[in-house]
Formats: structure tokens, C-alpha cells, sequence
């Protein structure tokens, strides 16, 4: 199976505050992998941490070394940003950019150059109906991306991503504040995508972790308890810390 | 022993819309002082003619060309200068020592009397650099009088652009350049002209600064290496000499007039910017 990343004794430090503590997995390339966890586990500062957004906090200091594609993500000759357009990400709050609904998609590709129409409205309607919200808005794409409804507005940022066309996709808790409806419309989207994308989804729910990944992995104030098969990881956890959280003991 | 709230709600409405009625009511007495004493002395004569007799007589029309000509250059020149230094202090460089000197600098330099700026331009641009009594040296040291303001409004309308716009903008692949100048610089805008309408109006009523640097020259200049006089200072020279009051109050209501056109104006462009884009 093809590796995307490779995460080798992974230390993540906030100013002096260690908030990962030697992580090492290999995350396969197709797959939609699951990392569930409290609050203050260290989930969402590891996603970002695969995109190097972390780098926009003062502060922030890593050791250890992440292998995407087999090259060192944080070695000082590294492209951010070609790595941030390989590497896509959706974040907790839907923020759509003040402009439309078309604008808002074409950001990312209009910032590589592509200034095509024809091929710009192509990406559009591609990428709007993976996030399943073609039908919703294409009679309307020169409106304001600001007066969709909160979960058309995830979609929206789902959208943005994959118009950018990446290889990878980080999600941070995209479903926090959806509800239930919008939230089956994502985890569609996402299953669907994972044949051509490699999908990594931070959730405080492990029902949707249990539902959408391939992979789980579990953290647990800064560490990485377990990672394995979604179906293993669920019903036969080897760790007991593991079977409190998914059993509700606590978290 | 303790106010029942509806009564604290009651006092709290009162002093807030006391205060509020008030400062509107201060406003609006200077200007109508102002207009009541100055609009009879204005038509069309005295805007276009050029005065007679020491400004005795006559019109202000050479004070009219100083008055745009001054605060234009200083905007030309501040503007770009203060934006670009704001988007480097804001997004090009982390919060450090250095930085927190660089803003405590500049709002020292915003709360220096306007005189203290016309002594730096006449010793450093009217004599140092030779423009002598000029509308470039006029026009540069309200440059350099209006540039902290411009730069510390510029920083605090790109402060309050949401971070998360940062963030999605930096995440689709947007190098800091890309960011600046499609998600930032956009949504600061309003609070840029802002500063910039604070900064014209500054410098179109400054006199001290002008005098030192620009002259108080009558005659219609033909370079900008030309003594000028902007009303602000025509209006100092006629009511302090006690030349004429009345030609005096004409310019000051012309002053205000004109003041109250150019913000107009800026917030009607900035409106139509900003409906255009959403």
C-alpha cells in the first residue's frame, strides 16, 4: 500500500508547552483515517502540523520529522505554499471569503495561474457537485458566499478545496456545527472522495469517525494511544484507555 | 443600599444621550456659526478672483489652489508610504521588541504638535534641501505629519480583518503577497480611508506647519517651487493681522464647505467599492 506520510518521532512544542508527544505512524495513501480524542489531545495541532499552518503561530517549534511523499515537509528548502496546495484543509468553522460563491472556488486556482473561464467554471461545477452543492447554488454563484446557510457554507469551503485539486484533504472537526442533515451530506462527500484523495478528518464524534474512516487513530493528551482499522479499533481497542473513551467513560 | 435597575437603565440613557446630544449640539452651533457669518460673503466672484489689498479685497482664488494642492501632495506621497509600512508591520513581522518600538515611535510622531513638524520641514526641506518656501516643502512635511496617523489607522483596519481569512487564504496556497492583496487590503479598506479622510482633513486646516514651509505667498504659483497659501492660513493671516473679518469668516465657511465635500466624496467612492463586491 502507498504511504503518504511517514511521521517519525513526532515532538510538538507551543512556546514550552509540549503538546505532541513522540508520534509515529505511516498514514496510506486512499484512505479516509479518523483521529478521534478529547479536548486539548493534541488532534487538531497534529492536522495542522501536516500542512504546516501551525507555522502562523508564534511560537511553535517541532521536532521529529513528517515524510510527505517521501520528502521532509519541515526541511528549511521545503515549499509551503506548493505543500499547502497539496495538501488541502477544511477547518472548524465554515469562513468563506467575503465574495462569491464562484470566487470563492476559484481562489485557490486562480492563485496557480489558471485564469481560463471556461476551465474555471469546469473546476466549479465539478468541485461544487463533489461537496454535493451544485444543485443548491448553481443558479446563484455571482451571490455572496456570506448568505449561505452554515452548512452549505462547509460545503462551500469542501469545495474550495478540491478545486485546488490536492492530494490530500485535513479536516477539522468540519461537522461541529452542522446539523445532522448537512452532516450526512459531508460524510457522503467525503466517502466518495476517498477514491481519489487521501482524507485525514479530526472529529469529537466517534460515531463518525465508527461511520466514514478506514482508519482510526486515538489521541489522548498529546499522545498517540492507538491507531489501527476503524472496525478493530471500535470493537477489539488494545488499549483500555482507548475502550473508556469510545464506550463514553469519559471525554 | 442598592438602585433598582430600571432606575440605573434610566440614569445610564440619560448621561449616554446627554453627552451625545451635546457634542452634536457643539458641532452643530460652530458650523452654522461659521456658515451664518461666511455664506453671505461667498459667490462665485469671490471663489474665482484673486484678492486685492492684502486679502482686504477680493477674492481667495490663489488660496483655493494651495488648499488642494498642499493636502494632495501630502496624501500622494504618505498614502502608499504608510499602507506598504502597515502590511509589513502587520503581516510580514512577527510581534517582537522591535516592532513594539517601531509603534511606540509611531504613535509618539501622531501626538507631536503639527508645529514641531513645521520647524523639522523648514530647517530640513526649505533649507537643508534648498526647495526654499515652497509647495513641496509644504506638501512633504504634512506628508510626514499625517504619515503616523495613516500608518496606525492602515494597522489597526488590517488587525481587524478576521484571522481566519488569514488562515483559508494561506491554507488554499496564497503566499503572504496574495493574502495581502486579495483578502486583506480588501476587507481593510473602509478603515484605511478612514485614516486617510482623518489625514486630508489634518492637513487642509493645518497652519502652523504650512507657514513654516509652504510661505503665505498670495500670487497663483506655477511650480510646485512656488510660496503658497492655503486658506486655513489666509483665514489665520486675515483674522490675527485683524485685516478683514469678513473675508475672514467667507474663507472659513469655504474651508468647511470643502472639507465636508472631499469626505463625502471618499465615502461615496468606498461605498460603491464596497457594493460592487459583494
Amino acid at each position: 500500500m502507498n504511504i503518504k506520510f511517514h511521521i517519525q518521532d513526532l515532538n510538538f512544542y507551543f512556546n514550552n508547552n509540549k503538546v505532541l508527544k513522540l508520534i509515529n505512524f505511516e498514514i496510506p495513501a486512499n484512505i479516509i483515517l479518523g483521529i478521534i480524542g478529547p479536548s486539548g489531545s493534541g488532534k487538531t495541532t497534529f492536522l495542522r502540523a501536516l500542512n504546516r499552518m501551525n507555522d502562523l503561530e508564534s511560537g511553535s517549534r517541532i521536532e521529529g520529522q513528517i515524510l510527505f511523499d517521501g520528502e521532509d515537509i519541515y526541511s528549511s528548502d521545503y515549499d509551503v505554499v506548493a505543500l499547502r496546495k497539496r495538501v488541502g484543509m477544511v477547518f472548524a468553522m465554515p469562513v468563506p471569503l467575503p465574495m462569491s460563491i464562484y470566487d470563492n472556488i476559484v481562489y485557490g486556482p486562480r492563485l496557480s495561474g489558471v485564469n481560463d473561464k471556461k476551465r474555471l467554471d469546469v473546476l466549479v461545477e465539478k468541485s461544487l457537485t463533489a461537496a454535493y452543492l451544485w444543485d443548491e447554488v448553481k443558479d446563484r454563484l455571482k451571490t455572496s458566499a456570506m448568505r449561505l446557510s452554515g452548512g452549505q457554507q462547509q460545503r462551500l469551503c469542501l469545495a474550495r478545496v478540491l478545486a485546488m485539486e490536492p492530494e490530500v484533504i485535513l479536516l477539522d472537526e468540519p461537522c461541529s456545527g452542522l446539523d445532522p442533515i448537512s452532516t450526512a451530506k459531508i460524510e457522503d462527500a467525503l466517502t466518495e472522495l476517498k477514491k481519489e484523495y487521501t482524507i485525514i478528518l479530526v472529529t469529537n464524534n466517534t460515531k463518525q469517525a465508527a461511520r466514514v474512516s478506514d482508519y482510526t487513530a486515538f489521541f489522548l493528551m498529546g499522545d498517540l494511544i492507538e491507531v489501527g482499522n476503524t472496525g478493530q479499533i471500535f470493537t477489539s481497542p488494545n488499549k483500555t484507555e482507548t475502550n473508556d473513551y469510545i464506550t463514553g467513560r469519559f471525554g | 443600599m442598592r438602585i433598582h435597575p430600571r432606575y440605573t437603565q434610566g440614569g445610564a440613557v440619560a448621561v449616554l444621550g446627554g453627552a451625545t446630544i451635546l457634542t452634536l449640539m457643539i458641532l452643530v452651533f460652530i458650523i452654522f456659526f461659521i456658515l451664518e457669518k461666511g455664506l453671505p460673503v461667498i459667490n462665485l466672484n469671490f471663489l474665482t478672483s484673486n484678492p486685492e489689498d492684502m486679502g482686504r479685497a477680493g477674492g481667495i482664488f490663489p488660496t483655493l489652489i494651495g488648499t488642494i494642492l498642499l493636502p494632495l501632495l501630502a496624501i500622494i506621497i504618505a498614502t502608499p508610504l504608510g499602507i506598504f509600512t502597515s502590511v509589513y508591520l502587520s503581516e510580514y513581522t512577527k510581534e517582537t521588541k522591535v516592532t513594539k518600538v517601531i509603534r511606540f515611535g509611531t504613535d509618539c510622531l501622531a501626538g507631536i504638535p503639527s508645529i514641531i513638524f513645521g520647524l523639522f520641514g523648514y530647517i530640513f526641506f526649505v533649507i537643508t534641501l534648498g526647495f526654499g518656501w515652497s509647495i513641496i516643502s509644504g506638501g512633504l512635511t504634512l506628508a510626514v505629519m499625517i504619515l503616523p496617523t495613516i500608518i496606525r489607522t492602515s494597522e489597526e483596519a488590517i488587525k481587524s480583518v478576521p484571522k481566519s481569512y488569514r488562515e483559508v487564504s494561506f491554507s488554499l496556497g496564497a503566499t503572504s503577497w496574495q493574502t495581502v492583496k486579495k483578502v486583506i487590503l480588501p476587507n481593510a479598506l473602509p478603515g484605511i480611508v478612514t485614516g486617510i479622510m482623518l489625514s486630508v482633513g489634518r492637513s487642509i486646516g493645518e497652519t502652523a506647519a504650512v507657514i513654516f514651509t509652504a510661505g503665505s505667498s498670495l500670487r497663483i504659483p506655477s511650480s510646485v517651487f512656488d510660496s503658497t497659501r492655503t486658506m486655513a492660513v489666509h483665514f489665520y493671516i486675515l483674522a490675527r493681522e485683524g485685516i478683514s473679518a469678513e473675508n475672514a469668516y467667507g474663507t472659513a465657511a469655504t474651508l468647511i464647505i470643502a472639507v465636508l465635500i472631499v469626505n463625502l466624496s471618499a465615502y461615496w467612492l468606498m461605498n460603491r467599492f464596497i457594493a460592487k463586491r459583494s
